[in-house]
């Protein structure tokens, strides 16, 4: 039993062709098997928000799935936003607002307001932090990222109405 | 931590899924959103030999309308419920609901059919399929059944369904001009499980209860209705004498288990607490 699986999944727009155990979380086939060590993996049962990534376009958390499970699904990680440049104004302010000390939770963290902005809306501060209830930053920079992710909805609707 | 080696599977149909579980010889498992199974594999807390992966049927996906009730398929997702239209007019207990449950990425993922599966005692939408007398469909070997959800929740995570049985669909009796629903819960932070919890479903006319259903998540082991409350409050305007005695009689129906942080009388003072809330608004309608 157990024998591996053939999966075929797009990874930052990559097709990617992969033997994998079934027991591999996406998480670990990220890290190990395709070497993009962005997704963090920290608690490993759905509590931390280290792994999120984007499934389809929305956040989930890397270590909840088996890599055999994202089988013909379009994953996105940070190494893929930042590349796409999708977020390059929330790792702007989230730099000019020390946003982040130790840097762990970070990728988590910038999926997890990659999908609250993705409404379009202009979530208050109350809004944003139940929407990281699910990221925990452990050197307790929460003030300083609701306050990076407030700045940048902000930055996005002036630049929406200047636009317009 | 991480699972034990298995084997997997996607099946194409539900009979497909049932024939697969039942060659298994019991050492199998069904998955859908994976919130609650994975963690539980990586924990070790289950192993099974083999995943059946139901995520995908198209059988168990979707939401309707038929038979004056929601037809919401086993693996519609949180984040569905949370963003559906259908379900905001036809079932707004659950829409008032589903912003409590875990948390986005959680959402994203977890199916409502799971939730009910798992019959986690504090999560929301077991108690809330109780408090609106959902039915619920059950796939088998021998074919379907259905068990309404006054029947399903027998005890901490064990529920009517027997080994290999999948929840095919949710129906849920779609609300009328007379509905009335609130939901809140109480937890130290948004996303953690409640201390307790609490949603109501009425029918409403001219200011009284014509028929009311409570029910309590995070009060014992499977979700609570509170049937001497509801007793209390029908044919009755929500006065506020009418909602304090609501209280008391909720004071000495609800047996509420203790833990580390909360004792039973904490607990116990914290439902009456949501009782009065939730009737306040039902009064006020909002």
């Amino acid at each position: 039993m157990s024998g591996k699986v053939a999966i075929s999944l797009t990874v930052n727009g990559e097709t990617i062709e992969a033997l994998v155990a079934p027991r591999t979380t996406l998480a670990d086939f990220l890290r190990q098997d395709i070497q993009l060590t962005g997704t963090h993996t920290g608690c490993e049962m759905g509590v931390c928000g280290a792994c999120l990534v984007l499934l389809d376009d929305r956040p989930v958390h890397a270590c909840l799935m088996f890599a055999v499970q994202a089988d013909g699904c379009a994953v996105e990680t940070i190494e893929g936003l930042t590349h796409r440049r999708a977020i390059d104004d929330l790792q702007k302010v989230f730099h000019e607002r020390n946003a982040l000390q130790c840097g762990f939770c970070t990728p988590g963290m910038l999926v997890s307001a990659y999908g609250i902005l993705a409404s379009g809306g202009e979530p208050d501060r109350d809004g944003i932090r139940d929407a990281l209830s699910g990221n925990y930053c452990r050197c307790t920079g929460y003030e300083a990222i609701v306050d990076a992710i407030e700045m940048t909805a902000r930055q996005r609707r002036q630049h929406r109405e200047e636009e317009a | 931590m991480k699972a034990r080696a298995f084997d997997y599977m996607r099946p194409k149909c539900v009979q497909e899924a049932l024939e697969a579980f039942a060659s298994a010889d019991g050492d199998a498992s069904y998955i859908a959103g994976g919130q609650s199974l994975v963690p539980a594999l990586a924990l070790r807390l289950q192993a099974p030999g083999l995943l059946i992966d139901i995520a995908r049927l198209d059988e168990l996906r979707g939401l309707s309308i038929v038979d004056g009730h929601l037809r919401i398929g086993a693996t519609t997702r949180h984040c569905e419920i949370l963003g559906s239209n259908l379900v905001r007019e036809h079932a707004p207990l659950l829409a008032k609901a589903a912003p409590f449950v875990a948390h986005p990425a959680i959402r994203n993922k977890g199916t409502f059919g799971g939730s009910l599966a798992l019959a986690d005692p504090a999560s929301e939408f077991p108690a809330m399929a109780l408090a609106l007398d959902a039915i619920i469909e059950i796939a088998s070997v021998e074919g379907s059944r259905r068990v309404g959800a006054g029947d399903f929740f027998i005890d901490l995570y064990e529920t009517a369904l027997q080994p290999g049985e999948i929840i095919t669909a949710v129906h849920v009796p779609v609300a009328t001009v007379k509905t009335r629903t609130a939901f809140d819960e109480l937890a130290r932070r948004r996303g953690d499980y409640a201390i307790v919890g609490a949603g109501i479903d009425a029918q409403m006319q001219g200011g009284f209860v014509e028929r009311m259903r409570i029910a309590f998540l995070s009060v014992g082991p499977t979700p609570v209705r509170v049937s001497a409350v509801e007793a209390a409050l029908t044919g009755r305007q929500l006065t506020p004498e009418a909602i304090r005695q609501a209280q008391d009689v909720l004071g000495t129906e609800l047996d509420p288990a203790g833990d580390e942080h909360t004792p039973p009388k904490m607990r116990r003072h914290l439902a009456r607490v949501l009782l009065g809330r939730l009737l306040g608004r039902l009064e006020a309608n909002v």
